[in-house]
């Protein structure tokens, strides 16, 4: 129950968080505005430039289709370069900024 | 005083399925192909998406006998299979109700919820009946479109991972208003955040549940109110005595029970196709039904497609949805909505750190990715195996395909095993209806209990156990209310309420929380009109949108089907029996010529079915608005605290130990 006091203000203003505070920031909301741009380049392209969506590119197989693919696995590999931009960048600051700390 | 309630709750569970057991159906198990058109069974993701002219299948292009097929579950199996999930489920209700002592332990399981556990949990919670029947069912009568429509529901996670999951983890505690009330008014915002967070889960509850009664209608000839009450004190046993763990546990075990489904029936499917993909699609693209399925089709819109053309047709887009701005705003919904659904959020509490919460979030997602690339083989292959004539004849929204696929590959290798294979997956959906809506009353009961009751009328001072009764006891009224809503709306158009939660979520809550985490100016006035503007443009706007029923189209569109009937009998045909049904219901739509809506209109005012597109920029600017009229010294002055939290996790001990 009993709550450690933190001086909140001082930490917001740590190198250390501040660091991690532009890090995380750029990162991901960078991130994210790729992977919805990305994302809705589908339906607009289906709908606006169906033509490109008709070519063949394996077989019967076409540019639509291997698009739609794509965008799972983007989206996977978004998610897996995020654990380890975070496991390794992230958590290693945020660890520091609490050892410094002396929490 | 526990363990009576549970052993009452256990014994009613058990006679309702004893009494499924010997409830054997006056009349004979629905009829194949007699599924009202307008239903769509269980699909309300699907009817999301219905595109005009989609919805109810012109009589004229009735299949042809020899394509007519059937699906009947063996009861005597599927309701065996059941029984074992109902006893597996219950087990581990006993296991957690033992170990749910504290208010931590009903709403987030004590936080001791591992990564791993929760991520297969989240896509429990997540992948309901319409993602599970509903999207291979599109793929297989539209093709490309179908799978198409599958990428927003992982993509959505995209925001979930990068924005939600970890400061909410870091920042929350139970709920929703826990986040949005650390540095504002506690009390209004709690308040509103509770009715924010009730109004998405009854939506999507109420579709929930009207698709599980008409599932199991369907598939197993159980009566819909019997279907409905029987899923109902399921929902409410896990939930009342078994709190977070309980409701977890089945989420992983539904999980687990699709995804196996999804991966046999796959292998099946590519066996087919002596595990070529290339050749796999060329018998797409070859079979001479698919083909003559996609001329069809396209001649609705004056095109003339024939052969392999055709065949190839089946992969483009725009054979299902045809408005660009509908998917637009159907895509906004879902990326941002799915990160503002609060059964999803509570999900995040689980989890002892943000690690386990980043973890967990990246599990689901390959989970869920994976299952809608194999509902793609799953689609093509219903079709290429069982032709869209032949879906089409089962249920016409496509709703019955994997399960038809199942049986049909089953009894491919020995009959018995299609009764078997059917029978699994008739179970794996009964699971995944008690897994779905047993998160949607926990959310719904912890808005209730731990935001108005336990902090806005109580003031917090609540101890541990009564905090839990009140938990317990709102469970339970949650879930009558929705058994009673469920019995009610049997023959409500349910379709617009997965639209009107994700619409809710995305427009009321996603901006709020947004804003709370990363904004500094951001306060009480810009969460309270933020969630009402949004929540309200939300409703509003589906209100007068397609997805109502409008009783002068409806008039129109029986006008039609009267005259084609008319044209068929008068050139000496005999009308088969869905035809006649088809007639005698259109003579009676007719009839409504001048009736409105509900909302007083002839027409929809809106030609969007989902508002995203404009409710959500609405939500956005009235949380901004509300917040800049009136600031607030002291919201400011917190946000260090609360940004420092969120990315660090300092002080969550208080979170966590209570």
């Amino acid at each position: 129950m009993a709550d450690k006091q933190y001086d909140w203000a001082a930490i917001a203003k740590n190198p250390k968080f501040v660091e991690l505070h532009h890090k995380k920031q750029a990162f991901l909301f960078g991130w994210w505005i790729f992977s919805s741009v990305y994302y809705f380049l589908l339906p607009i392209g289906a709908a606006y430039a169906p033509g490109l969506f008709k070519i063949k590119m394996i077989g019967v197989i076409n540019f639509g289709y291997v698009f739609a693919l794509s965008q799972f696995f983007v989206s996977w590999a978004l998610a897996l370069y995020y654990a380890h931009v975070a496991n390794k960048d992230f958590d290693r600051l945020t660890r520091e900024l609490i050892d410094e700390l002396h929490l | 005083m526990t363990y009576k309630n549970f052993i009452i709750a256990a014994s009613l569970t058990l006679t309702f399925a004893a009494a499924a057991f010997a409830e054997e159906p006056k009349t004979a198990p629905v009829a194949p192909g007699s599924t009202p058109a307008v239903s769509a069974p269980a699909a309300p993701g699907a009817a999301v998406v219905a595109a005009p002219g989609a919805t109810t299948p012109a009589p004229a292009v009735a299949p042809p006998l020899a394509k007519k097929r059937e699906l009947k579950a063996n009861k005597v199996i599927t309701l065996s299979m059941f029984a074992v999930i109902i006893g597996i489920t219950l087990g581990v209700v006993v296991w957690a109700a033992r170990q749910t002592k504290t208010a931590a332990d009903f709403y987030a399981a004590g936080g001791g919820i591992t990564g791993t556990q929760n991520g297969w949990a989240i896509a429990g919670d997540y992948m309901s009946a319409a993602s599970f029947l509903g999207i291979s069912g599109l793929i297989s009568l539209y093709g490309y479109d179908g799978f198409m429509y599958s990428v927003g529901w992982l993509v959505a996670y995209i925001t979930v991972l990068l924005i939600v999951a970890e400061p909410c983890r870091n920042a929350g505690k139970y709920t929703l208003g826990d986040i949005l009330s650390f540095r504002t008014n506690p009390k209004p915002v709690r308040a509103v955040a509770a009715i924010s967070t009730v109004a998405v889960s009854t939506f999507y509850l109420t579709a929930q549940m009207v698709g599980a009664g008409k599932l199991m209608a369907l598939l197993v000839g159980v009566p819909y109110k019997t279907a409905i009450i029987g899923v109902g004190i399921l929902m409410v046993g896990y939930v009342v005595f078994g709190g977070m763990t309980a409701t977890t546990w089945v989420q992983i075990i539904k999980a687990g029970l699709l995804m196996s489904g999804a991966f046999l029936l796959s292998v099946l499917v590519l066996a087919k196709a002596g595990f070529n993909p290339i050749y796999f699609f060329e018998t797409i693209v070859n079979s001479p039904d698919i083909q003559d399925h996609v001329s069809k089709l396209v001649l609705k819109d004056g095109i003339t497609l024939n052969g392999i053309e055709a065949g190839q047709r089946f992969l483009e887009p725009g054979l299902f949805m045809k408005s660009p701005l509908d998917q637009i705003s159907l895509g906004m919904a879902l990326v941002l909505g799915t990160a503002g659904m609060p059964h999803i959020l509570m999900r995040f509490f689980t989890v002892p750190t943000a690690q386990a919460a980043r973890k967990s979030v990246i599990i689901a997602m390959f989970i869920i990715g994976g299952f809608y690339v194999l509902t793609t083989l799953l689609g093509f292959g219903a079709a290429v195996n069982l032709t869209p004539q032949g879906i089409i004849s089962v249920d016409p929204g496509g709703n019955m395909a994997t399960l038809m696929l199942a049986q049909q590959l089953g009894a491919d290798i020995a009959p018995i095993l299609g009764d078997l294979f059917l029978a699994f997956l008739c179970s794996v959906a009964f699971a995944t209806i008690l897994a779905v809506v047993s998160g949607l009353v926990l959310a719904a009961s912890a808005a209730i209990a731990h935001d108005i009751w336990v902090n806005v009328v109580k003031d917090g001072h609540a101890d541990q156990h009564e905090q839990v009764m009140a938990a317990r006891i709102t469970s339970l009224v949650v879930g009558v209310v929705g058994i009673g809503i469920g019995l009610m709306a049997e023959k409500a158009n349910v379709a617009h309420l997965v639209a009107l939660a994700f619409a809710v979520a995305s427009s009321g809550n996603l901006p709020v929380v947004v804003l709370s985490l990363f904004w500094r100016k951001f306060n009480t006035a810009g969460v309270i009109s933020g969630l009402v503007v949004g929540t309200v443009a939300s409703i509003g706007l589906v209100m007068v949108s397609p997805n109502m029923t409008y009783p002068k189209l409806v008039a129109k569109g029986a006008e039609k089907i009267i005259v084609a009937m008319e044209k068929k009998q008068a050139s000496g045909q005999v009308l088969t029996e869905k035809d006649t049904k088809a007639l005698v219901k259109a003579q009676k739509d007719v009839l409504d010529k001048d009736g409105k809506s509900i909302m007083g209109l002839s027409e929809p005012i809106l030609k969007l079915k989902n508002p995203g597109l404009i409710s959500i920029p609405l939500g956005f600017i009235a949380a901004i608005l509300g917040c800049l009229m009136f600031p607030n010294k002291r919201s400011e002055e917190m946000f260090d605290e609360v940004y420092v939290r969120q990315n660090t996790g300092l002080g969550m001990a208080k979170a966590i130990d209570h």
